[in-house]
């Protein structure tokens, strides 16, 4: 089973952070991601750059409208994810666990939906 | 009475004793819960219909289990004639009439696999309580809802929304790892210790007591010591036997609360204090001591006092030292404070719950200002007394209580 791991953190935290502690952060990420690239539970996985990059979008009415920045302020923003394979919600739970800012931020945990048989065709 | 009266008497017993275990094998066996509460019913019609002909099977449990096993697999095959998506499902059963082996051992698995689901941490605290007290007890959904006075269909959605988690998520049907079942068994214990509570101590309206609810935990409690004897399993029971066996001296004929100190202690119902006291014994013994232990532990030491002026202080304020080393929380240290006051004095135990209060802990918490009240009372501070019973007045929710509290006020300013 698939599940989709979202990685949320305060993002004002790297700015701030000194560059060897997030040289020791990246080496963790490093790991980790080796760690599940060798157990086969890596399918996919990036990081994304701030939420000032953001760009938020919606069409309405048939009207596209482009707003700058991600819809809600929160303490936490999603900064990067990981798409594994794991046996159950207790083997993805393990995996997420695993993932470095799950000690700082926090770790969502989505399976993926099963969508064979609703492509309508 | 004839052989068919005896047959559905049988039967009926049965049901009882085994339908939950049929259950809880039957959820592994078919993968997913709506189905396998269906087969349990159906596994239990098919008996009434064939049991008094062909007579009680040796092992109705695994004669169950594979009737069940069946009616599901049928059901299946006739929705999916109109339903292709649910082939998968079907080939997933072997779709075949052979019968998986059922042991003892696997049976009594299958009820600890159920707890361990139902209490997943994954799913929400009010969540986790339906779904036990509906899986693992048989309660139904109106008596779960009226015991938490709850609309039905509330408690009847959280039961659906959980269990579709179950499946989508996929939340297997394990009993934890050795490394993860600290942490799980403690979210389980939560749980019961949850349930009793609401009985015990209802958390709003006018009855003090949900008997049923402390009840049910208890026989869940049992069920846990027999599947899992962990000692903190053996300390949950104790406590929850122990807080129990004070049930009728804690409230008076007409709803009123009683406190420890004034209670009847020739009402406590002695053999269950006397059992909880050998439970407390193992929790102590057999491994690592836990919260739900030393709480029993304290329960214990109350138990034993057959005099509210006999009881151990100097005891009860050494068990909650070695509490708040495992649970360092304010709560636990407004109770110790309270020991402390019946040990050295209601000075002494004042100026620890002024210093919780000080650094901003537990301010909107009416045990607090109860306790303090009581402490002021008995120090002659009346007004403050006064005051501080009135705090604890507009904080708590319960009639019984609120009760006791207006009639405190009431002695204090008459005094």
């Amino acid at each position: 089973m698939r599940y989709l791991c979202l990685i949320y953190e305060n993002e004002k935290a790297w700015e701030t952070m000194p560059k060897d502690q997030a040289d020791a952060v990246f080496g963790e990420y490093f790991t980790f991601t080796e760690g599940i690239k060798q157990a086969g539970q890596h399918l996919g996985g990036e990081a994304l750059q701030p939420t000032q990059t953001a760009t938020t979008v919606r069409v309405r009415n048939g009207k596209v409208s482009t707003t700058d920045g991600p819809f809600a302020e929160t303490k936490e923003q999603l900064g990067g994810y990981y798409l594994i394979e794991a046996r159950d919600l207790n083997d993805a739970i393990q995996v997420a666990a695993k993932i470095p800012s799950a000690r700082y931020g926090s770790v969502e945990v989505r399976p993926i939906m099963d969508t064979t048989g609703m492509d309508g065709a | 009475m004839s052989t068919q009266d005896e047959v559905r008497e049988r039967i009926d017993q049965v049901y009882r004793s085994d339908s939950r275990r049929v259950l809880a094998t039957l959820i592994r066996l078919l993968g997913d819960f709506d189905l396998a509460e269906e087969a349990t019913q159906d596994a239990f019609a098919t008996a009434f219909d064939r049991w008094p002909a062909e007579g009680v099977p040796a092992n109705p449990r695994t004669w169950l289990v594979s009737a069940g096993r069946f009616k599901a697999i049928d059901r299946l095959r006739r929705r999916a004639t109109f339903d292709s998506t649910l082939a998968p499902a079907l080939r997933l059963l072997g779709d075949s009439v052979e019968q998986p082996e059922i042991d003892d051992e696997q049976v009594e698995d299958d009820r600890l696999r159920l707890i361990f689901t139902c209490c997943h941490p994954a799913l929400g605290r009010d969540a986790q309580v339906a779904l036990t007290l509906r899986e693992v007890c048989g309660l139904t959904t109106e008596e779960i809802a009226h015991a938490y006075l709850t609309p039905a269909p509330t408690l009847a959605q959280r039961i659906v929304r959980a269990k579709a988690k179950i499946r989508d998520a996929k939340i297997p049907y394990q009993v934890p790892t050795r490394s993860a079942l600290p942490s799980r068994l403690s979210a389980v214990l939560h749980v019961i210790y949850l349930v009793f509570n609401e009985g015990y101590s209802a958390s709003s309206g006018s009855s003090l007591v949900r008997h049923d609810l402390s009840t049910e935990a208890i026989t869940l409690g049992r069920l846990l010591v027999e599947l899992l004897p962990e000692p903190e399993a053996f300390g949950l029971l104790a406590l929850m036997l122990l807080h129990d066996a004070r049930r009728a001296a804690r409230v008076t004929a007409d709803g009123e609360l009683v406190l420890l100190d004034d209670q009847d202690r020739s009402t406590w119902n002695r053999a269950q204090i006397v059992e909880g006291c050998c439970l407390v014994e193992k929790a102590l013994t057999t491994g690592p001591v836990g919260p739900y232990g030393l709480q029993a532990a304290i329960s214990a030491v109350h138990a034993e006092a057959l005099r509210a002026n006999e009881t151990d202080w100097p005891q009860i304020v050494g068990l909650y030292d070695l509490l708040l080393r495992v649970e360092p929380t304010p709560v636990v240290e407004l109770n110790r404070a309270v020991a402390v006051a019946m040990r050295d004095g209601p000075a002494e135990g004042l100026t620890l719950i002024d210093s919780i209060v000080r650094r901003g802990q537990l301010a909107d918490y009416h045990h607090v200002h109860s306790a303090r009240a009581d402490l002021l009372r008995r120090l002659g501070k009346t007004n403050e007394a006064i005051e501080a019973y009135e705090r604890a007045l507009n904080l708590n929710m319960q009639e019984p209580e609120r009760r006791f509290l207006s009639r405190r006020i009431a002695e204090l300013r008459g005094a």
